[in-house]
């Protein structure tokens, strides 16, 4: 096999931490100093570049295509449309293989791919591909998700129909609870379009392998879900298609999908070439599904004092032309769309439908980001219509250890939600503004304002989310472990196809590996798809899945050189374990090192781990026990408004988040870190702004993400409350900071400026000119 | 056209570079530099930063010409040999990289920072390394190594 210059190799995790210490990161050293990997920084001996031709239409008919003029054009090798694709022209998540791997006769979203080019320059490929000439009929595109969810008038976007998926959730009997409701409160409120904006764009390279098979070296958070769509569609057996995790430059669901992996593969195949494909930032836009935009309908009732009767929800999150996950997205919205509170009346209807508008899919919190925004503010506006303070409703109507979720699924873990509220209220509060510097101030050194017009809001979120895939999936993990003696030194080699996207990880693998075994020499293997599936990096499960795995392929090492013990000692102990470098009895103390017990052996276990089963969702009443994990995250956000100009600075962000068991303290405090910020990209900037289906922004010029003058600091309230069921009862850490920021800094802002604010991200002219659209 | 210039004190020269091609795309792809990285290619994200004779810039911003006979120093050019930078070194050390496709513009261009200001207060280092996003860390991590890293440069003074 040719192996690419900077392919991934093995890499040796530095120091000696165990589960519960922060070692380095093993991948550290090598990306600050810029020597990391990453997909797009793959090169090969005479490698050429391929390129996406994309539609520039939301929804058209292709009349024809004429590639002969792109063909002809000096330096290009190949230029390919649906009639190249080999096998299966269809791809798509959970089997649905509605999204064409090159458009087919029509378009159903602007930037859906039509044609390839590759070309021994970059410049080229674009240049051959203005030469590709479409007769297109342009149609008017369907963008109305309402319509959409309840028109059957409305016409098809594609073959599936409208809705995708409907999912209700019925718990007592809503009617009647109308009737004795004291309070009643109402909502309609919007979330836009939220983009993962992950840094390293889609990338990636393909070379042809002399059996007629594929090496694919790419970016992704799911290898062995990828290759049982390009498998097919490549028209190969899985076994000729080798995949290697390169390196990832984030993710956040934004990889759940295929992007380039089967078109850089086809051109690979077609010219008999390396070929490398690297989106730039516009390109990214299009190349990856969204966060699912929503629309909700909410109603509660409640008694004087503050006790919710009831809830009547509708939420509809518009999934654009394909699939993609908005199946498990409606599940989610639908089952923790009225969070975590204990409500005896539920009527939810979660719809997620087909548009023109721009696909949307997996994105970090995942469905039940939206419905958070919902209820939450729901709450804030229920505690007001009680005469209630925020934390106080929070606390009456809260979930706990043996609570039921909407869907009746029983809390079985510690859930101290009550408390993870009080300690947030109760964490000392930031000093007041100082606008001495005008730094401190909303615009900052924009010096938009002195400090008159600025006022200073306090808001509360809490939100739940479920950690591993739900709905009776049995997304399991596999780890193969070997441990051997090298150089001397005990030494295991991990090899996961885990997708290690930035979350860390490959740390704690090695934790993992040296808790179980003993060493300290670990060394990561990269990830491919020579060792069985790991499951997604996504549903913030990694820690707990191939965390796991890792686990249990260990304890069967282990095993394993327990065995080696009567041979090498010629006794037995009932009571061995590794620790510390040594094979300790715990009634006869150190009896050996593990070098000298392992000799010349070598010990390789490769095991499986699975979650508990779960169940579906009932189609009429969404009822099960739905969820593997359910990991809670509380926010109390700050922020100074200035009034007069609707500019927001959020001042502080505190978090409280229940982590089940920390494994490794940095790397928890940066994924709330990192999740508390995506959250309040949401709630104060983040949009992809469509007008007919069309993207208006797609740079990082018109589409803002937090930077560093954004992001206020934060303190950190982490609890370790275990989860029985769960590998050193940890909990998934990665999302559940994400839901619950967003609506703690629209509650602050409203806080600061007494306005409604149903929809986010909230924009100046929200503030300034309460009536506008 | 050929373009010559040099790069982490080594003078380069390339050929057959097309005049539309980056400093960024000539780093990476025809000096086997890929260090600096490719995160928006508009002058936006900051993780292309470089040392264009010694001032940081967003090599996807410069045209490879205009590098013409100069000084460029990228995040390759920091560690000596295995020693890291005490930029690097703490960036690594307080979990300031995930992902790190970020991390090598902030690295330069913290690395600039703490060159230029002693002991830059929070207030300076916000200032500076607001040109360079980072998608995964929300930043705080970020903040602490550039304060050790200015605190352990500071104490070396």
């Amino acid at each position: 096999m040719t192996i690419p210059l900077r392919a991934p190799r093995d890499i040796a995790a530095p120091g000696t931490g165990r589960v519960g210490d922060s070692p380095l990161r093993p991948d550290g050293t090598l990306k600050v100093k810029g020597e990391f990997a990453y997909s797009s920084d793959l090169w090969m001996d005479g490698m050429l570049w391929g390129a996406t031709l994309r539609s520039p239409h939301p929804r058209a008919r292709i009349v024809s295509i004429d590639i002969a003029e792109a063909l002809a054009h000096p330096g290009v090798h190949a230029v390919l449309t649906h009639e190249d694709v080999p096998g299966r022209k269809h791809y798509g998540l959970d089997h649905t293989w509605d999204q064409p791997v090159l458009a087919i006769g029509e378009v159903r979203h602007q930037g859906e791919p039509i044609a390839l080019v590759a070309a021994d320059h970059p410049e080229t490929a674009r240049r051959a591909m203005d030469k590709i000439r479409i007769e297109w009929e342009v149609l008017e595109p369907l963008v109305d998700a309402r319509r959409a969810a309840f028109d059957p008038a409305y016409p098809q976007v594609q073959e599936r129909k409208n809705p995708a998926r409907h999912q209700p959730v019925r718990v007592g009997d809503v009617a009647r609870a109308k009737q004795e409701a004291e309070v009643v409160v109402t909502g309609v409120y919007e979330v836009g379009i939220q983009d993962q904006a992950f840094l390293g764009p889609e990338s990636g390279l393909a070379v042809p392998a002399e059996d007629g098979g594929v090496d694919l070296y790419v970016a992704t958070q799911w290898m062995h879900n990828d290759l049982k769509q390009i498998a097919p569609c490549l028209g190969l057996p899985e076994e000729k298609i080798r995949m290697t995790l390169s390196g990832v430059g984030g993710a956040f669901g934004g990889r759940e999908d295929l992007s380039m992996q089967i078109h850089a593969a086809m051109l690979a195949l077609r010219t008999g070439r390396p070929v490398k494909m690297v989106y730039n930032r516009h390109e990214s836009f299009f190349g990856h599904v969204h966060r699912h935009p929503a629309q909700m309908r909410y109603e509660y009732g409640a008694t004087r004092d503050g006790k919710i009767l009831y809830a009547d929800v509708e939420i509809i999150l518009d999934g654009g032309a394909y699939t993609s996950a908005t199946l498990n997205v409606v599940g989610n919205a639908a089952s923790l769309g009225v969070g975590p509170y204990e409500i005896p009346n539920i009527k939810i209807d979660a719809y997620g439908v087909y548009t023109n508008n721009p696909p949307c899919g997996a994105m970090r919190g995942f469905g039940a980001v939206q419905a958070c925004f919902a209820y939450e503010s729901m709450m804030d506006k229920l505690a007001a219509a009680c005469g209630l303070d925020p934390v106080t409703i929070r606390q009456i109507n809260a979930c706990k250890q043996g609570s039921k979720l909407a869907t009746g699924q029983v809390i079985e873990a510690p859930l101290p939600m009550a408390e993870m509220l009080q300690t947030a209220r109760e964490l000392p509060l930031p000093p007041p503004l100082d606008p001495t510097d005008l730094r401190n101030l909303p615009g900052g050194a924009s010096q938009t304002t002195h400090g008159e017009g600025v006022r200073r809001g306090i808001g509360y979120g809490v939100g739940i989310k479920n950690i591993c895939f739900s709905e009776g999936f049995d997304d399991y993990s596999t780890a193969r472990v070997r441990l051997e003696v090298i150089g001397g030194e005990a030494t295991a080699l991990v090899h996961t196809a885990a997708a290690e996207v930035g979350q860390g990880l490959v740390t704690i693998e090695a934790q993992i590996a040296r808790t179980e075994l003993g060493v300290d020499r670990v060394v990561i293997h990269p990830a491919d798809n020579r060792v069985g599936d790991a499951g997604s990096s996504s549903a913030s499960r990694q820690s707990y899945m191939t965390g796991g795995a890792v686990k249990v392929a260990c304890e069967a090492v282990r095993e394993r050189v327990f065995e080696l013990v009567p041979v090498r000692l010629g006794r037995t102990y009932p009571d061995l374990s590794l620790e510390g470098g040594k094979v300790v009895s715990a009634s006869a103390g150190v009896l050996a090192s593990i070098e000298d017990v392992l000799g010349e052996e070598v010990i390789e276990e490769t095991r499986e781990f699975h979650h508990h089963p779960t169940t579906g969702m009932d189609p009429v009443t969404g009822q099960g026990s739905t969820h593997t994990q359910l990991a809670m995250c509380v926010h109390r956000a700050v922020v100074d408004v200035d009034v007069e100009l609707g500019l927001v600075k959020v001042v502080e962000l505190a978090a409280v988040q229940d982590v089940g068991k920390v494994i490794n303290r940095v790397s928890v405090e940066g994924q709330i870190h990192g999740g508390s910020a995506q959250g309040l990209g949401l709630a104060v900037m983040e949009e992809i702004v469509v007008t007919g289906g069309k993207v208006r922004n797609p740079s990082f010029t018109d589409y803002l993400i937090p930077t560093v003058l954004d992001m206020p600091p934060m303190r950190l309230e982490i609890l370790e409350n275990a989860d029985p069921r769960a590998p050193y009862g940890l909990r998934g850490v990665g999302e559940p900071p994400t839901l619950s920021s967003t609506p703690a800094i629209v509650a602050a802002i409203r806080d600061a400026t007494g306005l409604d604010l149903n929809r986010v991200p909230v924009r100046p002219e929200h503030i300034t000119s309460p009536a506008a659209p | 056209m050929r373009v010559s210039f040099t790069v982490n004190g080594r003078r380069e020269t390339v050929d057959d570079v097309w005049e539309g091609e980056s400093l960024l795309y000539v780093l990476r792809e025809r000096m086997g530099l890929p260090g600096s990285k490719n995160a928006c290619e508009q002058g936006e994200c900051g993780s292309c930063t470089v040392y264009l004779d010694g001032t940081p810039v967003c090599a996807c911003l410069v045209a490879a010409g205009q590098a013409e006979g100069r000084e460029v120093r990228t995040v390759e050019g920091l560690a000596d040999g295995d020693r890291l930078d005490p930029v690097q070194e703490a960036f690594v050390e307080c979990g300031a990289v995930q992902c790190g496709f970020c991390t090598p513009g902030l690295v330069v261009q913290a690395h600039d920072l703490i060159e230029r200001v002693e002991q830059p207060s929070d207030a300076e280092i916000r200032e500076a390394l607001a040109g360079n996003l980072c998608r995964c860390t929300g930043y705080e991590k970020i903040l602490d190594a550039v304060r050790l890293a200015a605190a352990r440069k500071a104490a070396d003074r």
